[in-house]
Formats: C-alpha cells, structure tokens, sequence
C-alpha cells in the first residue's frame, strides 16, 4: 500500500467574503500521476499554490511531502519541483546556466550540479545545445529541459501548471513520456492541463468546479460514472453547473 | 459620432480611467509650483550672522555690536575664515561678514532664500557703511567703500517667480511627449494597434487622436499656472499675455511631435518611458538654464544647450512673463521653436509606418 | 460567372533573420468556407495571418484576399475584412458596450445596424454590457472580440486562435457560433493549436515548422492514412510502451490518453504482441484496431517532414 505524499483536508482559501477553495478534501499517493483540472476561475491556481507553499490556506490542514502546509510553506517549497507554461526558464541564460542556477537555488553542490546536468542532458541527446540560449530552442526543447530543470534536484513531487499548452503532438507525447518515467522512478506528478486527453495519462484525475472537487477518480471509473467515452465529456457535464467563470 | 471624434472620445475615457496618473498631470504643476513659491518666503524674520575676523580691533567690535542690536540680527558668534562655507552650509548662520586683514569687508550671504538675502546683505551694508562715519579718528583707517557682497548657492537669484518659466517647460513636455508617446506604444505592445490598423481609420487619424487630450490637459494646466504665478505667486505677469499664450501653444505642439517621434522607434511602453526620461528631463533641468545659468556653464557645454528646445522656450518666457518685453524681443526664440516644430514634424511622420514591422 | 475564392495564397514566404517562418506557403479558401489552419505554436500560423490581413510583408509570393491583392490594395482589403488576433486586443479598462460603439465607430457603422448579425453572440454578453472587459472570464472576451471583428459585416473573417485558453466548454459554443456565422455566407480562416477542433472545418490544412504538411477535408486528411493502426492498453502504460516500441513489426508507439497507438507494418500480428505483453507480466492487456485521426496523421506527418 502506497502512502500518500499528499494529504489535504477541509482545506479553504478565502479572499474576503469569496471562497476561492472552499473545503477540498484529497490524498495524492506517492510515484502516482495525479490530474488537477478545472475551468478557468475554478479554484485551481489558488489551490496549488497552498499545495506548494506559497500561500498560507485560511482554513483546514494537510501535509505535503510530509510538510504542515499551514505552517511550514518554506519546507514544501524545498522539497518539491514546479514548472509552469508561463515561466520555465530564462531566455537569456544558457541552458547550462539555467541549470546551475536553479541547482543552486535548490542547494544543489557545483559537482552535483555538474553530474545531473551532463545526466539530464544525455537523457534528452541534448549535449551539444549545453551552451546555447535557452531563448534560441523551440518551444517544445524549452518545455522538455524545463521540467528536467525542475526535476534537477530529485524531489519527491514536481507539480506541472499547464505543461505543454500549444506545443506539437509530437513533442507533447516525449514529454509525457518523460513523465511517466519519472512516475516510475517514484517520483510523484501532480499536473494541470487544458487538454482533455491528457488528463488520460494520469492515474487519477480531480475535477474543480466554483472552489470545490466534484469529482475525483481514476480516468475509467469517471467515464463509467458519467457515462462517457471520453474526459471532456465528463468535463463539460461538470463544468456546464459551474456558477463562477461569468 | 464621426469616427475621429469616437477615437477621442475614448482616448479620454483611458485617461480619465486611469485616476492615478490623471492625478500626477494636474495636481503636480501645481503642488510644484506652490511649492517653489511658499518655500523661498517673503517674510524676514530673524537673519543670524556670524563674523570672521583674524584681528578683532576694537573698531570691528563695535560694528559687531552695533549689527546684534538690530532686532533682525542675532550674533552667533566668531569662527575663523575656514569655517564660513560650513557656517553657511549647515545653516547655523544666514550671513558671515569676513573683515580681513588689509582693512576690506566681505559679506558671504546664503542666498538659497533670496529675497533674505538681498534684504540681509542690504542692511549689513548700510549698518557698516554707517559704522565706518562714525568711526572715530583711531579707526579711520577702516574702508569706507561698499562692503562686497557674495551671493552664495543661488547664483541666479532665481526667486519664487523666476522659477515658474522652468516649470512650465519640463511640465508641458513631460505631459506631451512622454505620455503620448506611451500612449501610442501601449497600442502596439497589447496588440490593440493590429486591430486599429485592418480597420478604415487612417493610421495618422490615430495618433492625432491620442493628441487631443494630452493637448487639452496642457491647456489646463496652462491656465492654471498662468492663474496661480499671477495671482499665488503675485508674479508680474507685466504684459503680452498672448504672447505667452501663443509661445506656449507652439511649445506644446513641439513637444506631441517629439512625443510620436519617440513612439516610432520603439514598440515597448517601458523604453518609451526611458527615452522620454532619458532624453527630455535630464537635459532640461541640466541644460536649458531653468536651475544652472547658461552664462555660468563650461564653453563645451554651451553649443549644446541650443538644441535643448526648451532652453528657447524658458528664455522667451522669461522675457515676456518676467521682464515684460514685448514680443519683438522673443522673435528669435519663437522662430528656433517653429522651425524645431516643423522639422520634429516632419522626421515623426516619415518614420511613422502603417504597417507593423 | 464563378464568384472568386475568398481567400488566395500563392507562394508566401517570410524570413525572421534565419529563421524561415513560412516556406512557401499555397492554398485557397473558397466562398462560403470555413477553413482551419491547424498547427502547434512556432507553426506560423499567426505569421501567415498577419500576412494577409495585410500587417506585416511576406518576403516572396503573393495572396489576394476578397479579390484584392494584400501588396498593392491593402487599404481596401484593410476597410472590409474582420480580425481576430491572437490575443485579447480589446481595450481592457472599456466597457463591453463601449468597445462594440468604438468598433462600429471605427467602421462607420452602428451597433443597431448589424445587431442582427451578431445577436446571437452578443445576445449572451448583453448582460455584462456595462462591465469592463478587463473583468470578463476568458470565453466572453473571446465573444465580445467575435462581436467587434463582425459588426461592420465583412465577407471574409480571419481568427487567429480565437480557442486558445478558453475552457472547453467556451470553445466548443465557439465553433457553433462560428457555424451559424457560415450559414449567414461569411468565409472564414481559423487556426488552431486543437486538433480536435480540425474535424468541425470544411476543409483543414495542417501546418508545421513554416511549411503545409497536407490539404483536404478532415475526412480527406485522415482516410490517407494507409497504415495499420491499433490502440493498445493496460496495467503499467509506461512498461507497455517501451516494450511494445521493441517489437519489429511496430513502426511507431506512442501515448494517446487511455490506449497508446501503435503504427504497424502490414505483416503486424496483434494477437502475437498481446502475447508478448502478456508474457512479460503486463496484465489486463487490451488491443484493439483503431481508426486514424487528424493527431495521428499530423504525428505521421512531422516524422517525414
């Protein structure tokens, strides 16, 4: 029985009068794929950043990397990796130097930093571009290196904020691919994402609607419950209630 | 609504919306401008002097005296002639009459409040030209010229009133080129240009558009320190108020065609921001002899200020407002202006392109 | 007299330093259509809109777009068409109301005018209409931007990733207004990052890296996909694909939501791999032939490129 490396309960964030997360309830086991969906508006944003420390929640409690998540954000934040599609990495850094620095900031030493890099970077048959701006690479290599980035440190969850928005089939699947390796590697992935047939690859998938999880499961019992053939079919039927996003 | 009058119809609604820096336009000049003026005050109230005197002679003591019983004066003391600038500086004493050696007498005044100090260097030296006739036969040898009088940190004597020519050039380019010139680039930088662009509009109706309200907010702002210089400030305003009026009006367009100039060579509001800064501020207030007199500047500076439009502006001002020449005696600034004006014109319009690369 | 193509593209090429960010591109858009340029990001997508929409120049080739050519009669093309750009380009601190008066302003029309033409989009922002766009969720600035490029009643309508960002249940209302806007005789050029979203246009070409990768129906696009295709799934998805990428007879795996699809060779023997798989302790193992889509073909398509 795997544990849970995450574990919220009751958990809420309100801004004033508005109940942006309003009392969700889930756990997150270990080396598991865990999708995080919802609409725009919904909550998730919010939501995740409770999850990775960089805000206190009003209310409820859990535990993240078996972190206080009400009181101990600064300690989450070491312990986990986070890339986002609106920031990943510098464009005017090489990707070497992207590399050190973010080593860096995880408290990486120079040679652990030198070996994850040269291991990553055979990973990806990406040596020759080490000295290259970051901003020269197509979107898709930015993406790829990007989550590798995140993962230089080892940690035990890397949460992906929509990943691989607008980015070509092909290169979506490799990254993806490279996701269900480290998932096999023990490392647990906590992502978002617009794209419905991606929330497909995960193990189990949670679906947001006005600040709460009205849904949440593995991607076949979702369809068998709703009764469709597809994610965004239980999507729409979820999300086609929601109150907030007007 | 025309197409044109929509466009400025909503190019005032931005600017009304954005409270903030509606607020900064108006209110400044005129905070700015109270500012200068009830800083530097009228009133005198109490001048501190102190006197630097390597041989007290019984003759400069009396004077001393004679000074410190005047209730204006307050005596603080004797310090040696190294200390006057310190004295001055820290502002311990408003005035330090230096008697030297060889009988002459010196009086270094502060003269950042000028109007204190024209007043105070006025008594001391009719208290010390005063003091020399009664001198008795033993001190006769005390000079009995005018002291000399230094006027220290405000060598323009730039009072409340001269001050207000300055103003008004760095306020009217800062709200003419800077915002407009923003104004257009933001268009570019959210994309909202794209859409203006593929529509019937003639790009150039765009950027006149844009022109109309910052115009207009400088009219107001016109006439407020106009109001407030004479009737505040009770500035002169000896005559030719069209003079100054139409100057201004001509000043105003030169710095909306420096403004879209600025708006053609970049298409990211923060460098329009810099540019603007960089380029107008700066050299205004270093260059256009609004705080540093041109007269005093070093030669390799001097060709320089020429192409500082708003050198040409401030002087013309400053004649017209101040001095109350007529208009003959401005002829040749308002000639440099227009042809500044024409030629800005013109370059902002050949690099203007209605397409977006 | 045939009534010429909305839209004709003969040629385009642009260059960004050495970067070729369209490499000859040709097409048509006939009357009437609804045309779907379908690429991922750094496609050239907005290039090409851009290009014809008469914003920026193309280094080689020509285009006419409404009859017009976009070099020498780009006022005109400018006075008729509607334009969509990819991000959000209204005015933020505007209201709803004041936005859809400054466009029709801007074309000489009114809102009352042509308020049949966009009722029923403007219909469901109607009710917002003194709010400020800034504070719309992303599906009402995606119609109210719609109502804008539409008030003036152009003939042909150019979108630029109109769907991207927008929740799914936003953009599929999106593609039906877009239907309706079909019936009423607009041609339309849309693109799209979504494949999904090819199946809903007349015609689709797939574009990648500056160049067209292939032009037809959607149908068209995905009956040309001769190989074998089967879906395969199970316990250990990571395993499966890595094993099955071994096999010799597989010319392709790879991940496809809850089944990975496999591209075979014709002498491919399901029943063998399922054994395989089997074999090597994967469980629940279910493989199944599968028919073709737009993604599979544009995936086939990238390799060759």
């Amino acid at each position: 029985m795997k544990e849970n490396i995450i574990s919220v309960k009751e958990l809420c964030k309100n801004f004033g009068d508005f109940k942006a997360v309003d009392r969700i309830t889930f756990d997150v086991k270990r080396g598991e794929i865990f999708g995080f969906l919802g609409a725009n508006g919904a909550g998730k944003t919010t939501a995740i950043r409770m999850l990775c420390g960089l805000s206190y929640p009003t209310s409820g409690s859990g535990t993240v990397a078996g972190f206080d998540v009400m009181r101990n954000g600064e300690d989450i934040k070491h312990h986990i990796g986070y890339m986002s599609q609106r920031f990943s990495l510098y464009d005017d850094l090489t990707v070497y130097e992207n590399m050190k620095l973010f080593g860096g900031i995880y408290g990486l030493s120079k040679m652990q930093v030198e070996r994850r890099s040269v291991e990553i970077l055979n990973q990806l048959q990406f040596k020759s571009e080490i000295n290259t701006l970051v901003g020269s690479l197509p979107l898709g290599w930015k993406q790829k290196l990007a989550f590798c980035v995140a993962s230089l440190h080892r940690p035990e969850i890397v949460f992906l904020d929509e990943p691989t928005g607008g980015v070509d089939p092909v290169t979506r699947r490799q990254f993806w691919g490279m996701i269900y390796k480290a998932s096999s590697e023990g490392t647990t992935i906590f992502v978002t994402t617009h794209y419905m047939d991606e929330a497909e690859y995960c193990n189990r998938v949670s679906i947001m609607v006005d600040g709460q999880i009205k849904a949440l499961d593995s991607p076949a019992e979702l369809k068998k419950q709703f009764n469709a053939s597809a994610i965004d079919e239980v999507f729409r039927s979820l999300a086609r209630g929601a109150k907030r996003g007007e | 609504m025309t197409g044109f009058a929509s466009f400025v119809n909503k190019e005032s609604l931005h600017i009304l919306r954005d409270k903030w820096t509606l607020l900064i336009i108006l209110i400044f000049p005129i905070v700015e401008l109270l500012l200068f003026g009830f800083a530097i005050s009228i009133e005198i109230k109490n001048i501190n002097f102190a006197v630097s005197a390597p041989h007290r002679t019984e003759a400069i003591r009396k004077q001393v005296e004679q000074i410190s019983s005047n209730p204006y004066f307050t005596f603080r003391g004797y310090i040696s002639g190294n200390q006057v600038d310190k004295e001055l500086r820290s502002g311990k004493s408003d005035a330090v009459v230096e008697f030297s050696k060889d009988n002459s007498v010196l009086i270094a005044l502060d003269a950042s409040n000028p109007n204190k100090a024209m007043e105070g260097a006025g008594y001391l030296q009719s208290i010390l030209m005063s003091g020399n006739s009664n001198a008795s036969e033993t001190t006769s040898n005390l000079s009995s010229i005018m002291p000399e009088t230094h006027m220290l940190y405000n060598p323009q004597m730039n009072s409340a009133y001269n001050f207000v020519p300055g103003i008004m050039g760095l306020i009217f380019i800062l709200i003419c080129a800077m915002m407009t010139s923003v104004s257009i680039v933001r268009e570019k930088e959210t994309g909202t240009m794209d859409v203006l662009l593929v529509s019937p509009v003639k790009p150039i109706r765009i950027i006149f558009a844009k022109m109309v309200p910052y115009f207009t907010l400088s009219c107001i702002n016109l006439a407020c320190i106009l109001f407030l210089a004479r009737y505040v400030l009770k500035v002169p305003m000896s005559g030719n108020l069209g003079g100054v009026i139409g100057i201004s009006l001509l000043y105003l367009a030169l710095a909306l065609a420096l403004g879209l100039l600025i708006s053609t060579v970049t298409s990211k509001q923060i460098t329009a921001l810099i540019i603007s800064g960089m380029l107008l501020l700066l050299p205004i207030i270093m260059l256009s002899g609004m705080v540093f007199p041109i007269e005093n500047m070093p030669a390799a500076l001097k060709p320089l200020t020429y192409i500082v439009p708003a050198r040409w502006y401030i002087s013309a001002i400053r004649k017209l407002m101040i001095e109350g020449l007529s208009f003959k005696y401005v002829l040749k600034e308002f000639s440099v202006l227009l042809t500044m004006t024409l030629f800005l014109v013109a370059l902002a319009l050949k690099n203007f392109k209605d397409k977006m690369e | 007299m045939m009534r010429q193509n909305a839209i004709e593209i003969n040629g385009i090429s642009k260059n960004y330093g050495t970067l070729k960010a369209l490499d000859g591109i040709t097409f048509n858009v006939g009357r009437g259509e609804v045309f779907g340029l379908i690429g991922p990001d750094g496609a050239g997508k907005s290039t090409l809109f851009r290009i014809l929409v008469t914003l920026i120049d193309s280094d080689n080739g020509s285009a006419k777009v409404d009859g017009m050519d976009i070099l020498s009669d780009y006022h005109s093309i400018r006075n008729k068409i509607g334009y969509m750009p990819g991000k959000f380009s209204l005015y933020p601190d505007l209201t709803v109301e004041e936005n859809i008066n400054f466009f029709a302003a801007l074309f000489h029309v009114t809102l009352q005018q042509n308020y049949d033409l966009i009722a029923p989009i403007y219909k469901q922002i109607e009710p917002f209409k003194t709010r400020r766009a800034g504070k719309l969720s992303g599906g009402m600035k995606q119609k109210l931007a719609l109502c804008c490029s539409l008030i003036h009643k152009p003939d042909v309508l150019f979108l630029d990733e109109p769907t991207t960002g927008v929740d799914a249940v936003s953009r599929s209302e999106f593609w039906d207004m877009l239907l309706e806007l079909q019936k009423k005789g607009l041609s339309i050029l849309v693109s799209t990052p979504y494949m999904d979203e090819a199946s809903k246009c007349n015609r689709i070409a797939l574009i990648n890296g500056g160049k067209i990768l292939d032009i037809n129906t959607p149908d068209g696009i995905v009956n040309n996909f001769k190989e074998p295709l089967y879906a395969v799934s199970g316990t250990n998805m990571y395993g499966i694909l890595t094993a099955t990428r071994r096999e010799k007879e597989v010319v392709d795996c790879y991940p496809f939501g809850a089944a990975h699809h496999i591209v075979a060779t014709e002498h491919f023997n399901p029943e063998f791999l399922k054994q395989t798989l089997e074999e090597r302790g994967f469980k629940n193992i279910e493989l199944n032939k599968t028919k073709a889509g737009i993604e599979d073909v544009f995936i086939k398509l990238m390799h060759t490129q």
